[in-house]
């Protein structure tokens, strides 16, 4: 693709400094802030950069592919005088990239005369619709409590070993346009799935495309590959190379488009890296201070427009290092986006899929896209409820792991059963079970029934009359 | 308007250097290359200046020109601000999209105030008046209800000769001349004013009505005052952001100024949706037509971000000139301070804490100073309120920006994540927030609401308190361990979580609670606790009282008493005296 659009640009014959992936060129004339540069190192390879920093005469220039191999007089760099921009198209669908956006599957370049900037612009908050329609996912912790809407950006907050994958493979796989409780399934619409890869080992991707084989939407599937072993400053396009695809695709071709971006994490430590070498100062954990911005720059370009029927769901996965939420790529991706799955531990331990911990668990937009005319009227409040109960069972594992579960209150000892029961019927459910809203609505008021009616101060005395099926005479 | 006083020599992300003419003033806006971005010179060294754009730079060159405009960054003041989103610079949002469609395209150029639109104008003042700076010359309605205050630039003075009969004018038309000395001014209905400068006033009263904003933690427990400060810090998802939005809803501010600042596009779509939805209580109008919104979200340009809260507080400053009320909620001053951070590290001065500039706590103070309620020049007073919401990296609140903010509010709203886990909202920490402004308000609460709020409210905390004491033993030895008095703490504390600090803002019924309400409930719950108490003193064993069908009464009725309902509060109370009584009675046998 570099090939195409860009003419001449002028070339400067031997860089002044090399340090890691940062060259720095002097002696070239109105050179543009962000302009791509084309690099020729001595053996006439040609790589790819962009400009960091311009001052009087020179220029501060990011080599996506690393500079190993650059040598100071032997490199030649050439000023492409544009910003980064990719080709977008429909027919990238069914195509495999690199983090770059070239192709890798041995295809042509697109056929294409559209090309985009991969910084994408804002969206004017006047122009967007807020996300109201619920996307079913079969899941009932997503579902039920957490529920993700078209339009949405929610990242699985996950750590090493734990399966994010097979979860966003899940949620890929099974999602479809929620209902209201009880009306039946339609068609789906004109759907597209862009997914990056950033610093993931190599079988990580392969799951990700026999997924999509599997369930039959190779085809509508652009992949953005930048693996463990690709440059890790390439990883600083990749997840904004997809994005553009997806805009594209959202709001001119009118598509819903799912993006799973993973792992942010990799890309969070490509651009602390950069920031390193150039001797930024750092804020937390030696990333830049402008990492919120930076994140924002990509998690923002979620959503829907009113000029297009199209959306944008984002699902970015992140593992924690350490599996502390408080590192600064959770933190600050918890701040932008609009809530987050939190897989725990303890839950995968115990064998529990998806392990989703609940509790820290949250999708900030549910609100506005369950209750009455969308899933059930009952749902916000049954929500409210199941995490009040199993919030207050976590007390009560405490204290029993202190007195001893035959010195709990008989209260308590039902909440501790509803808490078991809650993780294995509730959370737990198999790779491949597709739950409908009705069905997780129904397993969480049978768990509900195991507590007194008393203990259910979040649903109202008329829902605890239709659903709640215990045998608890009190009230 | 603007001749080129320099040549750009270096540019990374929003900062660019230039060399040029010693004549650019500090803080100066300038236009920046070719497509003259704005921008505003924030230092100064021989023919070097630096400068922060607020928009994006990608593409620009070094070589390209920097033009001067002699002015400093100011927001347009006049009749139509009300119901208008900007961005950070003031920039119309809806015309950015009128113009440019669904993205923000660089270099947009738009009147921030309309100057074909035409107002009712009515003087109020008479040729051979003297006007003071601040003077009320004339009057138009922005909206239905709202008198929008035409007022003379506080920093004018003189005799009036010439006044605009009633009409039809536009911002841009003449309404008054003055003679200031020997010159004769034209006034307009539109003003302009720096806004890195404070709007100035007369003097500060005392800060003691409280900004009633329906929310009983606030309101009961931790009020903050009409010209007071206050903080909301918490982790991400605790709840800042549907906080300073139910404020924006309920609080009988006159005027709402909302600043998103660095933070989700689609919050504010989601105000600009609601808003015109729902009905202010007070004047029985949409909520949108007392607001104005700011809206420089975390995707767009940073430096732009860091003058939003500059032009949000001095538009609020301008309607508090005018003799009202005005609330400003910033969401979120931590990205105001991220984007300081960031411009200050690209000028690579030396960082003070967590890389912050040195000067973060002076900037922090000087904001939070434009709060206050105010004698104004004219003899009018007004307030501004400033609840600002602060995002702690990992929800320490040890780091600079809570730190700092602590020193200059006198209201502290901490978020806690737990209770945000267990869905206790709003997820307002009873034990580490504070009110500095209790004392001050009581007075207003025993004028306006005819009770003793004060020794309730302190009544109830002293039970939270004891409660946090107990939950410790509890956690050690079980609740059995307890005598029945402690635990009766204990159940009476849980109707005040439950039944009073826990609001549900997305319910009708109970987004919204009146002073009267609040203190009902209060009052009820307190009863019940006395109540309860003799009868354990006598022996009676709690779990009859636990069982009480009144306690799910008393939990329910935040949701299932409305505002206008306030009878059904005796029939509660009734409930309590029956069903006590009863047990004391069935007890004593
Ligand atoms: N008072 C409240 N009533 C109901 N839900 C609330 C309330 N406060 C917070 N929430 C819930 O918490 C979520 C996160 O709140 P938000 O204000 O977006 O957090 P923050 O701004 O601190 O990141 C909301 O989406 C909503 O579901
Ligand atoms: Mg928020």
């Amino acid at each position: 693709m570099s090939e195409v659009t860009v003419q001449g640009g002028q070339e400067v014959v031997g860089v002044s400094r090399i340090e890691g992936p940062i060259v720095v060129v002097e002696g070239a004339s109105n050179v543009s802030y962000d302009e791509v540069v084309e690099i020729q190192d001595s053996r006439g390879q040609l790589r790819r950069g962009r400009v960091l920093e311009v001052g009087e005469g020179f220029a501060v220039i990011q080599v996506f592919a690393g500079s190993t191999g650059l040598s100071i007089d032997g490199t030649r760099v050439r000023f492409l005088g544009t910003t980064l921009h990719i080709p977008v198209a429909e027919e990238m669908l069914g195509r495999i990239f690199d983090g770059l956006g070239t192709p890798l599957d041995g295809g042509p370049e697109p056929l294409t005369d559209r090309y985009m900037d991969v910084n994408g612009r804002p969206i004017n908050p006047t122009a967007r619709i807020y996300p109201r329609d619920y996307i079913q996912t079969g899941i009932s912790t997503i579902d039920g409590v957490n529920t993700l809407l078209r339009g949405q950006k929610l990242p699985l907050f996950s750590g090493a070993g734990m399966p994010h994958d097979q979860l966003a493979a899940q949620i890929v796989r099974q999602a479809t346009l929620g209902k209201v409780a009880g009306a039946p399934q339609t068609e789906g619409e004109d759907f597209a799935i862009v997914f990056a890869a950033m610093g993931v080992k190599n079988d990580v991707a392969d799951y990700f495309r026999r997924s999509f084989t599997e369930s039959g939407a190779l085809t509508r599937v652009a992949m953005f590959l930048n693996l463990a072993d690709d440059p890790p400053v390439e990883r600083i396009v990749t997840p904004r190379a997809a994005l553009t695809l997806a805009e594209y695709l959202a709001y001119e071709r009118e598509m819903h488009v799912l993006v799973v971006l993973t792992d942010m994490t990799n890309y969070g430590e490509a651009l602390r890296q950069i920031s390193n070498v150039r001797g930024e100062v750092p804020s937390r954990k030696g990333y830049p201070g402008y990492l919120y911005s930076d994140l924002a720059s990509m998690y923002e370009r979620t959503g829907r427009i009113r000029t297009s029927k199209g959306s944008i769901t984002q699902i970015p996965i992140l593992t924690m290092p350490n599996d502390d939420i408080t590192h600064p790529m959770p933190d600050l991706t918890g701040y932008i986006t609009e809530g987050q799955i939190v897989l725990g531990r303890e839950l995968n331990f115990a064998g529990i899929y998806p392990p989703v911990a609940v509790l820290p668990s949250l999708s900030r937009l549910m609100k506005d896209g369950i209750g009455k005319n969308r899933t059930r009227d009952d749902h916000p409040r049954w929500g409210a409820q199941l995490y009040a109960a199993y919030a207050k069972t976590q007390d009560v594992r405490a204290l029993a792991s202190v007195i001893g579960e035959e010195e709990l209150s008989e209260v308590d000892q039902k909440y501790l059963k509803f808490g078991r029961a809650f993780e294995r019927e509730f959370v737990n459910q198999s790779f491949t079970e597709n739950r409908t809203i009705e069905r997780t609505l129904e397993i969480g008021w049978k768990l509900l029934s195991m507590l007194p009616k008393k203990e259910l101060t979040r649903v109202t005395l008329d829902e605890i009359a239709i659903y709640y099926k215990g045998d608890d005479a009190a009230n | 308007m603007s001749d080129q006083v320099g040549t750009i020599t270096w540019i990374s992300g929003p900062v660019v250097r230039a060399r040029g003419s010693r004549h650019v003033g500090m803080l100066e806006l300038v236009e920046v290359g070719t497509e003259r971005l704005v921008g505003e010179v924030i230092g100064l060294k021989g023919d070097q200046m630096t400068i922060q754009v607020y928009e994006e730079t990608a593409g620009m060159q070094t070589g390209a020109p920097i033009y001067g405009t002699g002015l400093p960054l100011s927001v347009e003041l006049g009749p139509g601000l009300i119901q208008s989103i900007y961005d950070g610079v003031q920039r119309p949002l809806p015309l950015i999209e009128e113009a440019m469609g669904s993205f923000i395209e660089r270099g947009a150029r738009f009147d921030p105030i309309s100057r074909e639109k035409k107002w009712k104008f009515t003087p109020k003042v008479k040729v051979g008046d003297e006007v003071k700076g601040g003077a009320i010359l004339g009057v138009v309605m922005e909206t239905d209800t709202f008198e929008h205050r035409i007022m003379l630039n506080p920093d004018d003075a003189g005799t009036v000769t010439w006044v605009a009969p009633i009409g039809d004018y536009t911002v841009a038309d003449t309404i008054a001349k003055v003679k200031v000395g020997k010159e004769e001014k034209s006034v307009t209905m539109l003003q302009r004013w720096p806004v890195r400068r404070a709007r100035p006033f007369v003097n500060r009263r005392g800060a003691n009505i409280p900004l009633i904003t329906g929310q009983r933690i606030l309101d009961t427990f931790f009020p903050v005052a009409k010209g007071g400060a206050a903080g909301i810090p918490g982790p991400f998802g605790s709840g800042k952001t549907v906080t300073q939005h139910s404020i924006a809803k309920w609080a009988d501010a006159e005027v709402i100024v909302y600043i998103g600042c660095g933070e989700r596009g689609n919050e504010m779509t989601e105000v600009l949706q609601e808003f015109p939805h729902l009905v202010d209580p007070r004047t029985g109008r949409p909520l949108m037509e007392r607001t104005v919104l700011i809206a420089n979200t975390s995707n767009m340009p940073v430096a732009a971000r860091e003058a939003s809260i500059y032009t949000g507080i001095t538009i609020a400053e301008y309607y508090r000139d005018m003799g009202y009320h005005v609330a400003l909620m910033a969401d979120s001053t931590s990205r105001w301070a991220e984007a300081l951070r960031e411009v200050s590290g690209r000028l690579e001065e030396m960082p003070a804490e967590e890389g912050y500039p040195a000067y973060l706590a002076g900037r922090l103070a000087e904001f939070y100073e434009r709060a206050g309620y105010v004698d104004n020049l004219n003899g009018t007073h007004g307030s501004v309120s400033i609840v600002g919401a602060v995002s702690p990296p990992g929800g320490d609140f040890s780091e600079p920006v809570t730190q700092h903010t602590k020193r200059y509010i006198r209201c502290f709203w901490a978020l806690d994540k737990s209770l945000a886990s267990a869905r206790h909202f709003p997820a307002i920490n009873w034990l580490d927030s504070y009110s500095e402004y209790l004392e001050d308000v009581g007075a207003w609460w025993r004028e306006k609401v005819g009770k003793d709020w004060l020794t309730m409210r302190n009544r109830a905390m002293e039970l939270l308190s004891e409660e946090s004491r107990l939950s410790q033993i509890v956690k050690l030895v079980g609740p059995d361990a307890l005598p029945y008095t402690e635990r009766m703490v204990l159940e009476t504390t849980r109707l005040i979580r439950e039944g009073i600090l826990q609001q549900n803002a997305t319910e009708a019924v109970d987004a919204y609670s009146s002073v009267e309400k609040q203190i009902r409930l209060l009052e009820l719950v307190l009863y019940f606790h006395e109540r309860g108490m003799a009868i354990v003193k006598h022996g009676a064993p709690i779990n009859l009282i636990h069982d009480l069908p009144v306690v799910d009464t008393i939990i329910r009725a935040k949701s299932t008493v409305t505002n206008e309902e306030m009878h059904k509060f005796d029939d509660i109370q009734k409930q309590i005296d029956e069903q006590m009584s009863q047990l004391d009675a069935e007890y004593r046998s």
